[in-house]
């Protein structure tokens, strides 16, 4: 990471924090997000993913500790800033009295951008966002994924040096996440930074280059998506399930089987080098679990780990 | 709806640091925000054209024709400040309507932006800041404002309550007590946090109290002085007796002019600060 030069650096954060009264939000994380990168933060809720996503967006101002965001003190050059950037918040906040073109239209006004370049602007806009044929209709008539897709493209409207995506994809059908993830992997390729919260792993996965795991306020780990799996789970999991009501005391029985187990309310896992291996260990002390799966270690486990939760809980 | 993941991106991007100059937005931000409230008010063109016109021709017909002529009949044609029922009533009409069209464009705006549609949360993650949203939403309020003024204008001007002359100068006296008034009506609806029909009760508790006790139908001497008060601390009234004074000569003391003026200023002043305070603060959490 610090092997690149400091002029690629988007976001540089150091000791960054941010309190609520006695309540620590955010509480001294230190962080650099590098041009062209595609950054994710994960965290259960309340990790402090978003306090941490407004201070970057320059519309919260922290409390503590420096942060540098396109060389600038959002602090003190929060406009400037902000002229930069493309934010998609958690919640769409489109226009409802206006029409899909005039929100861009709009939005584009607010960064001083020409009529004239935007009406240019605004047909590659609704390209991206497959949205040409809606583009005289009220936002209020169009579906979750279409409101998504149009406050993503509302984002791009500056061509932003560095765009947020706060909870993407929440709240939308499998079809409509796969053509969201596919639109912002063509802004990936186009260079454009990306950071993104969620708490979908599969999404983690598909989009970030890099992650950054919270919880509490505070970065739990970081590193690429498989960095991560290496270092802090097995190469193979188990899932072994028992009854609800057995699992906690079959657990006891087979401790020392594989490296690690996590004991869920309806199932084991039991981390293992080779899962077929550590199944029949179990077998061979005469316990037969009414399910088994072995499957390989995700991101999902990387969470488990590091803060105790599974993410949607 | 196909993946259709084989099509070209063709998407030109030279990067918001060349595209956008963030000066442009921190000079004129607050017109690009009043932009947007004009486009939202042309989709209810319609309605304010309709209301405009047809609310002051209505009230005209049945208060000022039918209690001006009892009024007239019974006093004699000039028998309020020497002038005819109409003409008294007019310049009080012309604020109540300044400072209605102004408050509409202020209030129902800023709960949208804030509570329904968060849309001010939107403008404020670009170069747009908090002050200069609010004084967005005032502009196009006072475009309404201006606007609503004028046609009712127009309407007095067709049943000959005022004179053309005295257009520009009721114009300017109801539009500023349209803007003392909603300054303040401005930074009050950015403090609430969920509308549970406070607007219902600042017009039942508010706006119509000081329609009826701030001389709009007879001269406020005319009430008891423990209900004069009502008045002199309403901009309808300051409004009211403004107007009949620089309209049609009603002989007040110059330094009640002057205080008429001040009353709106200071409550420009007040209302403008508070909130820009609160704009900011609001969008900060």
């Amino acid at each position: 990471m610090a092997k690149k030069t400091d002029a690629e650096a988007m976001i540089v954060a150091t000791n960054l924090t941010k309190t609520y009264g006695e309540f620590k939000a955010v509480d001294g994380i230190n962080f650099t997000v590098r041009k062209g990168e595609s950054f994710g933060l994960l965290g259960p809720n309340g990790a402090g993913k978003s306090t941490t996503m407004k201070m970057i967006a320059a519309t919260s101002q922290r409390t503590g500790g420096e942060l540098l965001i396109l060389g600038k003190d959002p602090n003190t050059s929060g406009p400037e800033i902000r002229a930069h950037l493309g934010v998609v918040p958690q919640q769409d906040n489109l226009d409802r009295e206006l029409k899909v073109w005039e929100n861009l239209m709009i939005y584009g006004r607010y960064f001083g951008l020409s009529r004239k370049f935007l009406k240019g602007k605004i047909e590659e806009l609704l390209e991206f966002a497959q949205l040409v044929d809606k583009r005289n209709n009220k936002t209020e008539e169009l579906s979750g994924g279409m409101k998504r897709r149009l406050t993503i493209a509302r984002g791009l409207v500056n061509e932003p040096e560095i765009l947020m995506l706060d909870e993407p994809t929440t709240g939308l059908d499998p079809q409509a996440r796969h053509i969201l993830w596919d639109r912002l992997f063509r802004l990936k390729e186009l260079g454009v930074t990306l950071v993104i919260t969620t708490h979908y792993m599969d999404e983690a996965e598909q989009l970030c280059d890099r992650l950054m795991v919270m919880d509490k306020g505070k970065i739990m780990a970081e590193g690429s998506p498989s960095e991560l799996i290496k270092k802090y789970s097995s190469k193979e999991v188990l899932e072994v399930r028992f009854g609800s009501d057995n699992n906690a005391s079959v657990a006891e029985q087979i401790a020392g089987i594989g490296e690690r187990l996590e004991i869920l309310p309806d199932r084991i896992l039991v981390y293992a080098e080779n899962g077929e291996k550590a199944l029949e260990a179990i077998v061979k002390k005469g316990l037969h679990p009414v399910t088994s799966l072995v499957r390989r270690s995700s991101l999902e486990d990387v969470f488990l780990r590091l803060t105790g939760r599974t993410l949607v809980d | 709806m196909s993946l259709d993941l084989s099509s070209e991106n063709r998407m030109t991007w030279v990067g918001a640091k060349t595209l956008v100059d963030p000066q442009v937005s921190i000079k004129r931000g607050a017109l690009f925000v009043a932009e947007n409230r004009i486009r939202n008010m042309l989709k209810w063109w319609t309605s304010i054209i309709a209301f405009g016109l047809g609310n002051p021709t209505l009230y005209l017909l049945s208060i000022g024709i039918g209690i001006g002529s009892l009024v007239d009949n019974s006093l004699g044609p000039n028998a309020i400040d020497h002038v005819s029922y109409l003409t008294f009533l007019a310049p009080a009409l012309l604020a109540t309507a300044g400072i209605q069209g102004a408050m509409d464009e202020v209030t129902w705006p800023t709960l949208e932006g804030f509570v329904w549609d968060r849309t001010f949360f939107s403008m404020n993650a670009t170069a747009i800041t908090g002050k200069q949203i609010a004084n967005g939403v005032m502009i196009a309020a006072m475009v309404r404002c201006v606007l609503q003024v004028f046609m009712y204008e127009l309407c007095l001007l067709a049943f000959g309550a005022i004179s053309w002359q005295s257009i520009p100068i009721l114009l300017l006296v109801a539009s500023s007590a349209g803007l003392g008034f909603s300054s303040i009506m401005l930074a009050f609806s950015a403090s609430i946090k969920d509308d549970d029909g406070v607007f219902a009760l600042v017009g039942r508790f508010i706006i119509t109290p000081m329609f009826m006790f701030s001389g709009t139908f007879y001269p406020i001497t005319s009430m008891p002085i423990y209900l004069q008060w009502i008045g002199w601390i309403s901009p309808q009234w300051h409004a009211t007796n403004l107007g009949r004074a620089l309209s049609y000569g009603m002989p007040i003391e110059s330094w009640l002019v002057i205080l008429h003026w001040a009353v709106f200023l200071i409550m420009t002043i007040i209302g403008f600060s508070w909130a820009h305070r609160v704009f900011t603060k609001r969008l900060e959490a």
